[in-house]
């Protein structure tokens, strides 16, 4: 055991001992609660004020949404896990590679095996999530094997899948419904639009060091 | 910031000469004036129901009380639960020996190039000063913090560091320290080239450094909190991730964290929600294809575990560092960060610095305060900020008994003690009182004007005047009874 | 006839005893019996703020024992009736006196406070048309929540209309020793309080305190003509009795 921690853990316990404190209440934030159409119309509003666009798909069509949309913005192509059901989803609906046709990129190998490419030519990056947040609009994802972390960090556009049966209410309950407060994974993230700063004389600017554009294809 | 064993506690420190330069800066006093008042005002938005504030403001004192009152067993929990999933933990007593853990980390795996997310730890060790000196450039990844290190400043705000410089101050710096930028004032183009750059930066970076927001115990989780991305660039890219931490950044639950994210954004910037909150609970793991191999975390004192003695004062340890203190004071308003010559300006930097650095040495921040108590108004923790400044300007000028705060009684002046008691006894014993009334509104003009606190006070003021009679004496002739 | 205690606070009694007498005549006005203390001096906040708390309960023990009745407490300014109120029993916390401490707090009461919550005064505007504003003095805003009833009284006179002021809740720079301690900084303060004060139009400022009273009426005073500070208590008594 190191010398500074024998240190500091005992001048801590030196000090006068204190009582117990009450059980904090968590009420005050537990008591949110909305229905269906209102968690969804309030992650809307909140993200789309902070720029985050939004798709609109049915549970069947959402891949070929994602592909229209990749294809109207001309990007040439699009990052994805192939190890999610989504996933292999949304490359059973991707055209053959072709002049002028967006790849579909599978990230799946290390990143040290593509990080120049991951950073210098991967235009967007496609994640599903484990839900969003009504309170406060938010997306909930636990990055992993499948869905790398990066992947919705490093290339500029990020879509986004989110269910909109799986908006919680709040963050509070997501935690406790995706069990993150008993286990976390690894890495769990939540994600309420583009990247942004106000850094330079307070004046909002967008797509900082987090992907510039958030597009939520939301399936209804 | 300066403690024992780092060297840095010897520097000259001077409040009154800093503040005064700073009120004399029309320009400063303008950025300020603008950049709180919109702080305010964007926080007032986001707390306009006051019953809820009321309510979330008792949960999130309620729950950092609770952190607090079992800090060191949260601690080893906090280790356990940590080192359980995969990253290792190191406690350091000063900023020295956290500066050489570090170093000893990036060292020991060649990492020469390294990213800084934001970390007001890292200020404390004098951490790049100290990383440049061996031979490391950390470079500062948060867009405020990447401008100033561009100047070779220190931040001025510990939520947003540049917030003293001008659009056309930045447009010149980039201009002029970044390759091949031209010069601009349009926030989006200087954004976009300070993206650019680092981009390169974090690809290329072997170590990361970023502070924590709150560290869950009972999960073993970090939570960091931000807008720009930067902080899981820093933490997710490169292959090593060393977080900062102090030691009372710990909570129990990662229940704790929602209500104490929400007050924080909503303190700090006035947002519901930031961009990202990252919660990290390990390395890369089984299966995963990106993320550090390591993550190491070290745990900072630096003179927490002596303010953690004192039962009242220990409540600086509840802070959450949102900066809504030194939004609403109007001290920091009018000079802004620097004047302090502090890691932490403000209200919090008034009860914090004294304390770590010795209270004789900066005896001058507790009472740079009209004790008007607009911070502790909106402190989202309930820190009682204005009866610790008094309590630290009583620890300042008395040695009292069973006292654990750092250089009690060194500011002592015997001019000021006497004063006390002169005017103790005076107001003390109301025959003498009276006849230093009746004195004062008779003789009043006789007072010599160059008299030390009439001078100041009449710099900018007209005379005071006494009355002709005190009130006492009127209420005496008027007849109103006095039983 | 209800009774009450007046404390008068030595900034009142020294600079401005037509204050303290309007607030005495505020109160007989409405029917109350004040009785005034011999021996009353200071509520010893000045070394109460500076760390001095030895001289500050010598001097505070010795007002302590003013109060022997079970009456209400009522003081002309907003950080004194806070030193009595909040202060007192963490200054006396330990001490002899600390349950005697205890039991003056729960019935100190700030003047303007007093007025509207406890006697539900009535006031009849006898005066001209007037425009003026509030300063709201910290201590009695944040120690103890004073803010409406101010308000509240200015808003029955039909006569005066109440401009809030730009930045109302800001501090006048004041803070007892620290305005010749940090001139500079309490100076700032005080400039940009008598701006917002001219930017109003009104003929006056209103206050609770008699610290800020010093404070802000000097600034003022020393920019040169303009509005005047004028403590509320002297307003309403001069407004409702025509004088």
């Amino acid at each position: 055991m190191s010398e500074a921690r024998t240190a500091i853990l005992a001048a801590l316990r030196a000090a006068p001992p204190r009582g117990p404190a009450p059980a904090p209440d968590f009420a005050v934030i537990g008591e949110k609660r909305w229905d269906a159409p209102e968690r969804v119309a309030r992650l809307r509003r909140a993200m789309a004020a902070v720029k985050t666009e939004f798709l609109d798909a049915g549970p069947g069509d959402w891949p070929r949404v994602v592909l229209e949309w990749v294809q109207a913005e001309r990007l040439p192509n699009l990052l994805y896990g192939p190890g999610t059901a989504e996933g292999r989803a949304l490359a059973a609906a991707w055209p053959a590679p072709g002049p002028g046709a967006p790849r579909l990129l599978a990230y799946d190998r290390p990143v040290e095996a593509f990080k120049g490419d991951l950073f210098g030519t991967v235009a967007a990056g496609f994640t599903t999530t484990l839900g969003g947040l009504a309170e406060t609009g938010g997306l909930l994802l636990a990055p992993g094997p499948a869905e790398p972390r990066l992947l919705s960090l490093v290339p500029p556009v990020h879509l986004a899948l989110l269910r909109a049966d799986r908006i919680f209410d709040t963050l509070l309950q997501a935690f406790r419904e995706l069990g993150w407060n008993r286990e976390p994974p690894a890495n769990a993230l939540v994600v309420s639009g583009p990247s942004k700063t106000a850094d330079i004389e307070q004046t909002l600017a967008y797509g900082v060091h987090g992907p510039k554009r958030l597009v939520v294809v939301l399936i209804n | 910031m300066a403690a024992e064993g780092d060297g840095l506690a010897g520097l000259e420190v001077d409040f009154l000469g800093a503040s005064t330069r700073a009120l004399a800066d029309p320009q400063l006093r303008r950025n300020f004036r603008r950049a709180m008042d919109g702080l305010m005002a964007k926080r007032a938005a986001l707390f306009a129901d006051p019953a809820e504030w009321t309510r979330l403001r008792a949960l999130g004192a309620g729950i950092r009380a609770r952190n607090l009152g079992r800090l060191p067993e949260l601690l080893e929990t906090l280790e356990r639960s940590l080192i359980r999933n995969g990253m290792a933990v190191h406690w350091a007593r000063t900023p020295l020996e956290a500066n050489r853990i570090v170093l000893e980390l990036l060292r020991a795996r060649g990492a020469t190039a390294v990213v800084k997310g934001k970390s007001m730890v890292s200020e404390e060790m004098g951490l790049n000063h100290y990383l440049a000196e061996h031979g490391i450039e950390a470079l500062e990844s948060d867009l405020g913090e990447y401008i100033i290190q561009l100047d070779g400043e220190m931040p001025s705000h510990i939520i947003m560091p540049a917030i003293h410089k001008n659009k056309d101050q930045i447009a010149r710096l980039f201009s002029q320290r970044i390759k091949e930028a031209r010069y601009t004032e349009e926030v989006d183009e200087l954004t976009a080239m300070a993206r650019a750059v680092l981009r390169r930066k974090f690809e290329a970076a072997d170590a990361g450094l970023s502070g924590v927001n709150f560290a869950v115990a009972e999960t073993g989780t970090l939570c960091l909190v931000e807008n720009e991305g930067n902080g899981r660039m820093s933490t997710h890219v490169p292959a090593l991730h060393i977080a900062l931490m102090g030691l009372e950044k710990v909570v129990e639950r990662l229940d704790e964290v929602a209500p104490l994210y929400s007050l924080l954004t909503r303190s700090a910037t006035g947002q519901a929600i930031s961009t990202y909150l990252n919660l990290i609970s390990g390395p890369r793991g089984e299966g995963e294809l990106d993320g550090p191999r390591e993550v190491h975390v070290v745990i900072l004192d630096n003179g927490r575990s002596r303010i953690f003695q004192d039962p009242e004062l220990a409540a600086t340890l509840a802070c959450i560092r949102c900066g809504a203190c030194m939004n609403h004071c109007p001290v920091y308003t009018r000079i802004g960060g620097h004047a302090y010559e502090a890691v932490y300006p403000g209200p919090i930097g008034a009860i914090l610095t004294p304390q770590v650095e010795g209270v004789g040495r900066r005896h001058e921040l507790p009472h740079a305060s009209s004790l008007c108590g607009a911070c502790a108004e909106v402190c989202p923790v309930a820190i009682p900020i204005t009866h610790l400044l008094i309590r630290l300007r009583r620890e300042a000028g008395h040695r009292l008994p069973g006292t654990s705060v750092a250089g009690a009684g060194t500011a002592r002046s015997g001019l000021e003690a006497l004063g006390w008691r002169v005017w103790g006894w005076v107001l003390g014993h109301p025959a003498v009182y009276r006849c230093a009334a009746w004195c004062a509104t008779r003789c009043w003009r006789l007072l010599p004007a160059g008299l030390p606190g009439l001078r100041a006070w009449t710099r900018t003021r007209s005379r005071p005047l006494a009355a002709r009679r005190s009130l006492g004496e009127r209420v005496r002739r008027q007849g109103v009874p006095r039983v | 006839m209800r009774e009450v205690y007046f404390y008068a606070t030595c900034l009142i009694d020294l600079f401005f005893p037509d204050a303290g007498m309007a607030g005495i005549e505020l109160l007989q006005a409405a029917g109350v019996r004040v009785i005034f203390p011999d021996g009353q001096t200071c509520c010893g906040q000045p070394a109460f703020n500076c760390g001095y708390w030895e001289e500050a309960r010598a001097v505070a023990r010795r007002q302590l024992a003013l109060f022997p009745r079970d009456l209400p407490v009522v003081l002309p300014s907003g950080s004194c009736a806070g030193m009595m109120k909040v202060h007192y029993p963490e200054l006396f916390h330990g001490q002899p006196e600390a349950a005697a401490a205890v039991a003056l707090a729960g019935r100190v009461h700030e003047l303007t406070q007093f007025l509207v919550d406890e006697l539900d005064l009535k006031l009849e505007d006898l005066g001209p048309p007037v425009k003026v504003t509030l300063h709201p003095s910290c201590h009695a805003l944040r120690d103890q929540g004073v803010l409406d009833q101010p308000r509240a009284l200015l808003r029955q006179l039909r006569n005066v209309e109440l401009v809030e002021l730009p930045r109302e809740r800001e501090c006048c720079g004041f803070g007892g020793v620290f305005a010749v301690r940090e001139p500079g900084l309490s100076a700032a303060m005080a400039e940009d309080k008598a701006e917002a004060v001219r930017a109003t139009g009104a003929a006056l400022v209103l206050s609770t305190d008699g610290g800020c009273l010093l404070n802000l009426g000097g600034t003022l005073a020393r920019q040169g003509p303009g509005p005047a500070a004028v403590h509320i208590a002297q307003f309403l008594r001069e407004r409702s009795h025509g004088r």
